[in-house]
């Protein structure tokens, strides 16, 4: 049995005295896909920083590939799209796009074939501040999946995409998951959840209170989740 | 207990206090050259020193915070900290009302005042920093940073300082008497204020830590009632 | 090495708006020509205070350029995104630093014949050893100013607090660069006693470089 892409042990982060997680336990293996549903303050955006290694845990552990999130190792295989873009306005889509390739360890040449791919090549050198936020979306997008990342850490991707981009990002996260990448992404967009997600979990006040496979009933009422084993 | 380690220490403080008062007023001599105003150097250096005792405590508390993350340490470098800054305002003002009577002028940039305000600056900032941040743990870590390079700095700073000085020579707030630069008898009392005064600081520093637990556990039900 | 890549996306991205090089060399200027008219300029007091009122000049214009050191990152959250990244935090802050060292040493260059003209100083035979106490003293007050950038970044009070905490912090950087300065202005060499000055200026520099390379990670991961 090959060793879980993530394993989450017995994690709690506090701020202050108040516990924003409290005793989290979960794993996932290659190729599956997580959607992390719960209300506002219930503690995904907490545990997902953690996952990404911005934040760390007050207790217990955290295993990324079998190593600690803050290992670079671990960092270069991570594609992370978080509330905001990532990408800088002053500079150029390529200019953004290549700067990612160097940190990230891939060719330059990688940036222009995803400025393709996701129909920015007619923009590659405007300065990103002249863009639309559709094509700031797609943009930060391509940042988040260029260097083929085997693990993608995703924050309310869907809010606040237009419809291409929403088309966009479902497609690449489809094609993620058929080539065996592993997924995780909180969201409040049910519905497009539940189609790509192979596993569930809810999270309330900082608790994990259900985590297991997405069943039948989940795809057919994605409220099916709250009702069934949210509290109140 | 705290309650009677408390008792125990503010009555030692107010007898070592008292004792150390009524000596310095009464029985000690004159000094040769400054005649009676001198006296208030019994409490200009050792306050100085409570100071330094103070922001080294600071130092290896959060030196302990950031290798142990335990909120506790946190709390006894900030109570340190600003004890020890209201030693430093005793020992800036005892020097100026010192210098405003030996020289007539009440700041003369003499190196050990100078080096005085600009810990207090240091340190006050630390404050400051603390002051600005609202999550206690994100408060506590950069804090922490703060203060362990706010100890290089005036460590560093104080060897500056006396270069400088040798460059630019100036008046110097010290005691001498005729040829030896102090009598045993006062620096016996010294060394009696510094207990004193050290013991004032371990006393205020107890007492400022319950604050700070009380105020956290204040925070925590608050927090707690706002998420009900 | 990972950390010039982060010095140029800073540099690139500073070119292209020059914002904070705009203001702070204008701030500079500015500055140069008020201290005209507190100090004046044609008495033969001012060899005495030349390199105090350069480096005044100097951590002025320095605030502006170091504030905007980690503050540049905080637009559409990029500073989450780099710190995700698998550049260590190490990287990250020194790549900064060199980004604003190059920046400010730069608006120092240019202040230089501008006081030189304004003060009536003649620093040409002077202009290496001139250059390389302003690359030690800049050094330091960069490596101190980013690392403090990264700490007050989340701050409201910013812009104020940044100068309040570095300027106390890097008295004996700027007590040293000032009077080596001075020195050269002068036109002596820096030797005998005052060498004492150039050893704490490298000795400040190698210090709080290791000790900020230490403890960045600590800063950036919250």
């Amino acid at each position: 049995m090959p060793e879980p892409v993530l394993a989450v042990d017995h994690v709690y982060k506090y701020f202050g005295d108040y516990p924003a997680l409290h005793d989290v336990s979960f794993s996932l293996n290659g190729g599956e896909c997580l959607a992390l549903i719960g209300r506002n303050g219930a503690g995904k955006t907490t545990m997902l920083k953690i996952l990404a290694g911005l934040s760390g845990a007050a207790q217990g552990e955290v295993r990324l590939f079998g190593d600690s999130p803050r290992q670079a190792s671990a960092r270069r295989r991570i594609g992370l799209l978080g509330h905001g873009i990532g990408v800088y306005d002053e500079l150029t889509a390529i200019e953004n796009l290549t700067i990612f390739a160097q940190l990230y360890g891939v060719s330059a040449s990688v940036a222009r074939h995803w400025l393709e791919r996701t129909q920015l090549a007619h923009v590659a050198n405007a300065p990103v501040r002249e863009f639309s936020r559709g094509m700031r979306q797609r943009l930060a997008v391509a940042r988040a999946f260029l260097h083929d990342p085997a693990l993608l850490i995703l924050d309310e991707p869907f809010t606040a995409l237009d419809d291409r981009a929403i088309a966009l990002l479902q497609g690449l996260l489809a094609e993620a998951k058929a080539a065996g990448r592993t997924i995780i992404m909180s969201t409040h967009q049910l519905r497009e959840a539940m189609e790509l997600a192979t596993h569930v979990a809810l999270i309330e006040r900082g608790k994990l209170v259900h985590f297991g496979p997405r069943s039948a009933e989940m795809l057919a009422d994605p409220t099916y989740v709250y009702r069934t084993f949210g509290a109140a | 207990m705290t309650k009677n380690i408390r008792l125990v220490l503010g009555a030692l403080v107010g007898i070592l206090l008292l004792r150390n008062l009524y000596v310095i007023l009464f029985n000690l001599p004159d000094e040769m050259e400054q005649g009676p105003v001198y006296r208030i150097f019994y409490y200009h250096l050792p306050a100085f020193f409570a100071a330094i005792l103070c922001y080294i405590t600071a130092l290896v508390a959060s030196s302990m915070y950031l290798i142990k993350k335990n909120l506790r340490y946190d709390a006894i470098a900030m109570s340190a900290t600003e004890v020890g800054l209201a030693f430093a305002a005793v020992n800036l003002t005892t020097g100026m009302i010192w210098g405003r009577i030996s020289w007539g002028i009440w700041w003369a940039w003499d190196a050990r005042l100078t080096w005085a305000l600009i810990c207090w600056l240091v340190y006050f900032g630390y404050l400051m920093l603390r002051q600005a941040i609202d999550d206690p743990t994100e408060r506590a870590k950069n804090s922490a940073v703060l203060s362990i390079f706010a100890f290089v700095s005036v460590a560093i700073t104080y060897k500056a300082i006396e270069w400088w000085r040798t460059q630019h020579p100036g008046p110097v707030l010290s005691i001498r008497t005729g040829k030896q630069l102090i009598d045993p008898i006062m620096e016996n009392m010294l060394y009696m204020n510094f207990l004193a005064l050290a013991t004032l600081a371990v006393l205020m520093v107890i007492i400022r830590l319950n604050q700070e637990e009380m105020q956290r556990q204040i925070d925590g039900l608050r927090r707690r009632a706002h998420a009900i | 090495m990972v950390f010039l890549q982060i010095a140029a996306k800073d540099l690139r991205s500073e070119l292209r708006t020059k914002e904070s090089l705009n203001a702070s060399l204008s701030f500079a200027v500015v500055i140069l020509l008020l201290f005209s008219f507190a100090f004046d300029p044609s008495s033969e007091a001012v060899a005495e205070f030349s390199g105090g009122l350069l480096w005044l000049v100097f951590a002025f214009a320095g605030a502006l350029i170091l504030n905007r050191s980690f503050a540049r990152e905080l637009p559409n959250d990029c500073l989450e995104v780099l710190i995700a990244s698998p550049v260590s935090g190490a990287q990250l802050f020194l790549g900064k630093t060199v980004a604003s060292f190059i920046l400010l040493l730069t608006i120092e260059v240019i202040c230089l014949p501008i006081f030189g003209i304004f003060y009536d100083i003649t620093w040409i035979p002077q202009a290496l050893p001139l250059l390389g106490i302003f690359a030690l003293g800049t050094w330091g007050m960069t490596i101190l100013g980013t690392l403090f950038s990264a700490l007050t970044v989340n701050l409201s009070l910013r812009e104020l607090m940044l100068p309040m905490l570095l300027y106390p912090l890097m008295l004996p950087a700027l007590m040293a660069a000032m009077r080596l300065t001075t020195i050269l202005l002068a036109g002596n060499a820096i030797a005998g006693n005052d060498m004492v000055w150039l050893r704490l200026l490298i000795g400040f520099d190698i210090i709080f470089t290791a000790l900020s390379l230490a403890l960045v990670e600590t800063i950036l991961v919250r």
